[in-house]
């Protein structure tokens, strides 16, 4: 569905529902399988996604203008590679502990394809503030999509949130296994491709009657 | 006659070099933490087992001792096995070094040799660690957005798997040299992710460039591919992992182009499974990418049979 205005609230709608990064567009899905198994993990990599994604489409909004068409990828990556080191080193100095855990994911914020894609299809055409809430938007949504399948992951495997124990048991030990990730991301599609049947049954009913 | 001799000193040689200290028979690494000697004959058991008696490093800084956690010697009085506090790091030689040893109220003075693993087996491990017992996409779920995309058919799982798999051993290869002479003597070291990602992504644009110009035909088979590897974090991890386990360019070349065969193999047998999925009658909410991430979540399983498996 695209977007019609690009108010705000619009653009960030976009990116937290109908261009959902990880269950619609399936793209960056590689964190979404590996590191999701903590609601903290998730939280962390959101923040450095959505850092990333809103400082890099504010840039290259900037000097579009400037790049030639024909090299725009490589200026692109570079502008990423750029701002991940900066979000790189600055965790790595204030949450060490975290982001041991997260590891080398950090870094591959880099090869993200959500991130290069945004800046390919809106901030090379669009002015600045709508490129900042469409990365804001974006970023977002990872962000949502990374702490639910985190919330999933970490209540169903091992009865806490946030580290804190919730549950007296450990109900479903199947999903702290690195490869739930892969049925996890499976099941929440489904579920995604399921509102929209339905959404969509209920509309054509309504238009029927 | 000529050759037989030639044979027995090839032989002795061998030997000698293998085993340079004749008490002791072999000796090799145990599990993570422990190394294992047989003598050639059974020592004194008081001596043998004193800690103070062994001085262990790795062969690059001797100064740095390795602690010991325990020494057993075995019924036999002839096999000795030394474990440590901390996790051996095996791709290096160990030297041994023991003050004195026993046996039979014989005293044979200090023993020195060397503990080390054979260095085609060590290539032979990273490369089939690298392409199947942790197969990028299967155990480490790294590339997965590229692996989705162009798992649908056969016939484009195998041009990105060879296209892949050629730049993947190109990049690696000018990163690896880049880091070494520049970065390293610079002192640039936390420059290194925008110095990889601006590597490949200049081959990748320069070979997309020339390859239009020189040779339109198999631009047409791989061009559409080229920019896929950009996107593909395995991209980037394999040089982050070659610094990250200090390679050396060899096993930088072996490492990278294990992965790049490990990226290929996954991508043909999830091509194959679609292929078959397509006929088959999934439920409307599940069609597409979600049964396709179920699937591969059944060959995640599957590759953890490989988990903890070492070669060598």
């Amino acid at each position: 569905m695209p977007v019609k205005k690009k108010t705000p609230l619009n653009l960030i709608m976009n990116g937290l529902f109908n261009e959902n990064p990880i269950f619609r567009l399936a793209l960056s899905m590689c964190p979404a399988v590996g590191i999701s198994t903590t609601l903290m993990n998730g939280f962390l990599l959101g923040i450095a996604v959505l850092f990333v994604q809103v400082a890099s489409s504010c840039t290259v909004s900037l000097i579009k203008n400037y790049i030639h068409p024909k090299i725009r990828i490589p200026i692109y990556s570079l502008v990423i590679a750029t701002w991940v080191t900066v979000i790189d080193l600055t965790l790595s100095a204030y949450f060490p502990t975290a982001y041991k855990a997260v590891g080398i994911f950090i870094k591959l914020i880099v090869t993200f394809s959500i991130i290069l894609m945004r800046l390919e299809v809106f901030a090379s055409r669009e002015p600045l503030i709508p490129s900042f809430w469409d990365g804001f938007g974006m970023g977002l949504g990872f962000m949502f999509g990374m702490m639910t399948l985190g919330f999933i992951r970490e209540f169903l495997g091992a009865g806490t949130i946030f580290g804190h124990q919730i549950l007296p048991s450990r109900p479903l030990l199947f999903f702290i296994l690195p490869v739930a990730g892969f049925f996890c991301v499976g099941f929440m599609m489904a579920v995604y491709n399921w509102v929209e049947f339905t959404y969509k049954r209920i509309k054509e009913k309504r238009m029927g009657t | 006659m000529r050759w037989k001799k030639f044979f027995l000193f090839l032989f002795l040689f061998l030997f000698t070099k293998a085993y340079p200290s004749s008490f002791v028979m072999k000796s090799s690494f145990l599990g993570k933490d422990k190394i294992f000697v047989l003598f050639a004959g059974p020592v004194d058991k008081k001596i043998a087992e004193d800690k103070g008696n062994y001085y262990i490093y790795e062969k690059p800084d001797p100064d740095i001792p390795l602690r010991i956690k325990e020494i057993s010697l075995s019924e036999d009085r002839r096999s000795l096995t030394i474990s440590f506090y901390e996790e051996l790091n095996q791709h290096v030689p160990h030297v041994v070094h023991i003050k004195n040893l026993i046996s039979e109220g014989r005293k044979i003075g200090p023993v020195v040799f060397s503990v080390k693993k054979s260095y085609a087996g060590f290539l032979l491990a990273i490369l089939i660690g690298a392409m199947l017992v942790h197969n990028f996409v299967f155990t480490k779920y790294l590339g997965l957005c590229v692996f989705f995309g162009t798992s649908r058919r056969k016939s484009t799982a195998i041009g990105m798997g060879i296209t892949f798999t050629i730049v993947m051993v190109c990049s690696a290869m000018i990163s690896w040299f880049l880091y070494h002479y520049v970065l390293v003597p610079l002192h640039l070291q936390f420059f290194q992710v925008v110095m990889f990602i601006g590597i490949v992504s200049l081959i990748v644009q320069a070979v997309d460039i020339i390859l239009r110009k020189i040779n339109p035909y198999l631009f047409k088979a791989f061009g559409i591919y080229l920019m896929l590897v950009l996107a593909n974090c395995v991209i980037l991890a394999v040089p982050l992992l070659i610094v990250v386990n200090n390679y050396n360019a060899l096993e930088a070349f072996i490492f990278s182009l294990g992965a790049g065969l490990g990226y290929f193999i996954a991508l043909f047998l999830m091509s194959c499974v679609r292929e078959k999925l397509e006929l088959a009658n999934v439920p409307p909410s599940y069609r597409g990418l979600s049964i396709a991430f179920i699937t591969a979540g059944l060959f995640g399983l599957a590759f953890m049979g490989f988990s903890g498996m070492s070669i060598f």
